[in-house]
């Protein structure tokens, strides 16, 4: 593809034409080549990149003009991770680094991945595997010869103790939060409250688009709505559920409430939501606001109360706290209008807030396990 | 086709006149057991051997079996072979290695009265139904091109690295007899090539006084086998009586001894229990060694000696911080027959006055008299990735081998190659004689879950050997059901559906024995309570979960909440020399304090539940490794990969697999330097293969 002739110095970068391999005096384009021998590659394999102006008819021409040669043909997508794995250039955790690092969404979700492509989560637990092996051929040197070759003693309380400290620290790395696993695949958070307090509508102003169906009639959202969003740089799964209410007798809407509590108790983050108006009436959530399940969410770690269409009524943030305090609710209550967006930023705040203190896993100093294969294996080592 | 029909017609009236189905050459510990288990497999058989008079010789320790080794006896034993019958028929001093730590990883091992031993050996193979033994030297092994195999398809064979289309016909003796028959089996020792080097002397020789196989070494050469060269040793042997053992630490066997064999309930020699005594080499020792490092041929070669029983030479090198190394003191017998003392630990080739030099040095041999200087041996062997698991060649159909020739080390391991090797070869011939279709013999392959002989044949035909190979528990990573207590469940039957147990009281034994062993289970599972009442009976010692579940007294074994050490207590073990305590001690009463009936149940099958009841966790764990395990032992690989045309292998991998042609994934998987991305690239390879 580039001019006969001059000599290739490997992993130099060369400007000059691109031509047809079959064509010399067809020039494609002026651009830049590297040529990387094996085994020192990305893949570990030879390979050759070409550096050219990213317009359509030239990116068009010189795959063309490579795809005239026999043997060439397109990677498949991440063929060339797969080929540097295949090739030991690579360790699975790297691999799933740099398939988290392509897939990342946000910013948090880059940081976390650039370090276990880099090999961080390899490091650590190659660091453990090696403290296995040489603990485990310690005791096997006292099986097999230890009555004959007078080992010393201490050699058996040494690779206990060894062994022992090795599970703390596994067990510590265990006990995260599941902070890589949340970040890597994003926070979950669910927004639940009575109906028609205005779940839908923050879900849309969150994902500013219609993700949900919005109407004034109660009852409009009847399964889980979800959708992924970047708060402050880190990853949300947002779901809008199904408004609870006590007494209902509709299947599909006690489905929708059985599915709704659900989904707030195996979020990581909750938003109650609640019409001020009625919150502060006292006339909110239609019974259900009483209920004993209600009131356990609201007693959950990461539950924020928001007080919402704050533009209905004269609410201060005093007489906010005075109803939390009144009705027994741990947290300060936000008030929030999705309709004038007041109130919008402190909420995005104190979540974000709240994430960055319980599962920012990229800046920790200790990488984080990612994936519930790491936590798997680990805990069999247990 | 019609020259390939009189060839055929040819080897079948050649067969007719043959007087024997399977040779086997040599009569050390491998050829043994080879011949007798292809005679028990109802193959006529004949051992060839240079002197009648040396069948079955100790040539080095004169003791069996140890950690791992004493569970490669059990398993020889457990498969009616002989050699833990001879042991503790020949049995001076009985000892359970490594009691003080967990039952999986005890080792069996009794020093052996050598001449007892031989006797023994010589005595049952000459009554052995349907075995012959011939003296002779063997000049050459007789080889023919197999029927039916043209020119091109050799070629073609040969340049993929399967067997070359030769068979075995027979051997040929020095005298010039020839012995006709289909199967042979070579245990050759050290005879082949064998060289004997004291100090700076060096001469041809298998053992001292006994001329090496040059013939045979060539033969094997001349057939295309790779072979290398290795090298072991032997230690001095000295007088007893010229030995001061005053300030020696004693060593005495266990009462009663455990014996080796599934066979025997006691062994002869158990009141008459010879002692061993410990003492150890000196700085004065080292120096004169160091002094004599330039000496000795043997140490200033490259060729490999066994790293696990390593010359005081190599010791002295290799560890230069240690001032002084353990030896053990070992009587060679029963006072009646020899005042001969082994002395374990010090086998060395320098010079003979040197070793009486530095001999005198060590406490208590200060007026030692040596009777036979020690050597080293150095000797051919044949790479074992040249070999199947049935120990067949893959280059010459009926060609098998078993030993050192494999390059391994110990007598244990080679009557475990020679069982496996001569039970294959007489069923092969027994298969041939009845007419059964070719390659579809019956065959006794055992993998690495089976037991340490599985563990012992896939390290060798897989991994090669870079130095003398032997068995210690580390090698096998099913250790904690491979054990030398259980050795006759796992195989006895496995080698009872082959034909070859002869010994039907064997068979018996074993039925009683899982009787037994069920009833006791059955008495502690009888035994049920509630954590209080278990916590009442074990008193405050033991902190037992109160959770409110009944549980059975089996149930509180698996736990680790009852136990009965001293199950397994020697009663001489406060005369000993000291064993460190490993464990926790234990805590609480005995079983049988808690559980009515356990005491009436026999020693032997105690432990036998209580080894079972105390790993049943981790057997458990271990079951769903071997269940991987066995899943890549089933996914076959072509014999004929051309592993040069699968692409992103590297060259050194290629060389390495083409040189193992490993038969399934798991094999492949476990040879060195290999990476697991070559494994799929292989598995990739051989799934288009299928498809095309």
């Amino acid at each position: 593809m580039v001019a006969r002739g001059t000599p290739v110095r490997p992993r130099h970068a060369r400007v000059g034409p691109i031509v047809h391999p079959q064509d010399a005096a067809n020039v494609l384009d002026t651009g830049i080549s590297l040529w990387f021998p094996a085994p020192r590659s990305y893949t570990g394999e030879d390979m050759a990149e070409l550096h050219l102006h990213g317009g359509t008819a030239v990116v068009r021409s010189v795959l063309d003009a490579l795809g005239s040669v026999p043997g060439l043909r397109i990677a498949d997508p991440g063929e060339f991770s797969r080929r540097a794995f295949d090739n030991g250039k690579m360790d699975l955790t790297a691999l799933e680094g740099v398939a988290d690092l392509v897939n990342a969404e946000t910013e948090a979700q880059r940081r976390l991945a650039i370090r276990q492509a880099h090999g961080e989560l390899y490091q650590r637990y190659d660091a453990w595997r090696r403290e296995l092996v040489a603990a485990m051929a310690k005791i096997e040197a006292l099986i097999d010869f230890g009555e004959d070759e007078n080992i010393e003693d201490g050699v058996y309380d040494d690779v206990c103790r060894h062994v022992a400290h090795l599970a703390a620290d596994i067990s510590v790395h265990l006990d995260d939060k599941r902070q890589g696993e949340i970040m890597r695949s994003g926070v979950a958070l669910s927004i639940v409250g009575p109906p028609n307090s205005g779940k839908s509508t923050l879900l849309n102003k969150l994902a500013q688009r219609q993700v949900a169906i919005v109407s004034p009639i109660a009852g409009t959202t009847r399964d889980i709505v979800e959708t992924t969003l970047d708060i402050g740089g880190y990853p949300v799964v947002v779901r809008d559920t199904a408004g609870l209410r006590h007494g209902s007798s509709d299947a599909i809407e006690m489905e929708g409430m059985r599915r709704a509590m659900d989904a707030a108790r195996d979020a990581d983050i909750r938003i109650c939501m609640l019409d001020v108006q009625q919150a502060l009436q006292g006339g909110a959530g239609s019974g259900f606001l009483e209920t004993r399940e209600w009131r356990a969410l609201l007693d959950m770690p990461h539950t924020f109360v928001v007080l919402n269409k704050a533009d209905t009524v004269e609410a201060t943030a005093g007489a906010a706290a005075e109803w939390a305090r009144a009705h027994g609710v741990g947290c300060t209550p936000v008030l929030l209008s999705c309709a004038t967006m007041a109130g919008w930023d402190p909420l995005m705040q104190v979540v974000a807030a709240d994430i960055q203190r319980s599962w920012d896993a990229a800046t920790a100093d200790q990488m984080p396990l990612t994936k519930a294969r790491h936590r798997q294996h680990l805990r069999r080592c247990l | 086709p019609r020259l390939a029909r009189s060839v055929a017609t040819a080897c079948r009236a050649a067969e007719g006149a043959a007087e024997y189905d399977v040779v086997v050459i040599g009569g050390g510990h491998a050829g043994c057991e080879a011949c007798a288990a292809a005679a028990r497999a109802g193959a006529r058989t004949v051992l060839v051997t240079q002197k009648a008079s040396t069948i079955g010789e100790m040539s080095c320790n004169p003791s069996f079996g140890g950690i791992g080794k004493g569970v490669l006896v059990r398993e020889v034993d457990a498969m009616d072979g002989l050699c833990g019958r001879m042991a503790d028929l020949g049995g001076v001093q009985f000892r359970i290695l490594n009691r003080s730590k967990g039952p999986a990883v005890h080792g069996p091992r009794a020093q052996v009265d050598r001449v007892i031993y031989k006797r023994s050996m010589l005595q049952e193979l000459q009554a052995y139904p349907g075995l012959a033994i011939k003296e002779g030297s063997v000049a050459d092994i007789v080889l023919e091109r197999t029927p039916g195999v043209d020119g091109a398809q050799l070629a073609r064979q040969e340049s993929a690295g399967a067997q070359a289309g030769a068979a075995v016909a027979g051997i040929r003796l020095e005298s010039g007899e020839t012995i006709h028959a289909r199967r042979v089996v070579i245990t050759t020792g050290t005879f082949l090539g064998g060289e004997i080097h004291i100090g700076l002397k060096a001469f041809p020789a298998g053992r001292r006084g006994e001329a090496a196989s040059i013939g045979l070494s060539k033969s094997l050469k001349d057939a295309g086998f790779r072979l290398g060269r290795m090298k072991t040793g032997t230690p001095p042997r000295l007088d007893g009586r010229s030995i001061d053992y005053a300030r020696m630490p004693r060593q005495l066997g266990d009462l009663p001894p455990t014996p080796f064999s599934f066979v025997h309930d006691a062994v002869p020699h158990a009141a008459a229990q010879v002692v061993c005594h410990q003492t150890r080499t000196t700085p004065e020792t080292h120096a004169i060694i160091r002094a004599n490092f330039d000496k000795s041929i043997h140490i200033r070669e490259t060729v490999r000696g066994p790293r696990y029983c390593p010359s005081l030479e190599s010791k002295i090198k290799r560890f230069s911080e240690r001032q002084s190394h353990l030896i053990w003191l070992e009587p060679e017998g029963l006072p009646e027959h020899t005042d001969t003392v082994y002395p374990n630990g010090i086998s060395n080739t320098m010079p003979e006055d040197v070793q009486a030099q530095f001999l005198r040095t060590i406490p208590g041999l200060e007026n030692v008299v040596m009777t036979q200087p020690a050597y080293g041996v150095e000797y051919d062997h044949v790479d074992p990735r040249e070999l199947r698991r049935s120990l067949e060649t893959k280059r010459v159909t009926g060609l098998y081998m078993a030993g050192q020739i494999n390059g391994t080390t110990g007598y244990e391991e080679a009557a475990a190659q020679g069982i496996l090797a001569g039970a294959n070869a007489g069923l092969a011939a027994v298969h041939d004689r009845a007419g059964g279709a070719q390659d579809a013999a019956p065959q006794l392959i055992l993998d690495r879950a089976d037991g340490y002989l599985g563990v012992l044949v896939d390290d060798l035909i897989t991994r090669g050997v870079s130095e003398p190979y032997r068995v210690f528990t580390a090698r096998s990573e099913y250790r904690l059901s491979s054990r030398a207590d259980n050795a006759d469940l796992r195989l006895t039957r496995r080698a009872a559906e082959l034909g070859l147990v002869r010994d039907s009281a064997r068979l018996a034994r074993l039925a009683t024995v899982e009787a037994d062993m069920a009833q006791a289970q059955a008495i502690l599972e009888a035994t049920v309570h509630s954590p209080n009442a278990w916590a009442a009976k074990l008193g405050d010692d033991v902190q037992i979960v109160r959770d409110g579940v009944r549980r059975s007294a089996l149930e509180m074994v698996r736990r680790g909440f009852l136990r009965e050490d001293g199950a397994w207590a020697g009663a001489r073990d406060a005369e000993n020399v000291e064993q460190p305590a490993r464990q926790q001690p234990q805590r609480g009463p005995d079983i049988a304090a808690v559980v009515p009936g356990w005491a009436d149940v026999p020693l032997g099958i105690r432990r036998r539940v209580l080894t079972e009841a105390m790993y049943d966790w981790h057997l458990r764990q271990q079951e769903a490794d071997v269940g991987l395990f066995r899943r890549e032992e089933s996914m076959r690989l072509p014999a004929d990969i051309d592993y040069a045309r699968i692409g992103s292998l590297s060259l050194e991998e290629v060389e390495r697999l083409s040189a193992v042609r490993p038969d399934t994934f798991g094999a492949a998987k476990r040879i060195d330097g290999i990476t697991p991305g070559s494994i799929i690239a292989l598995l990739k390879h051989v799934q288009r293969q299928a498809v095309r």
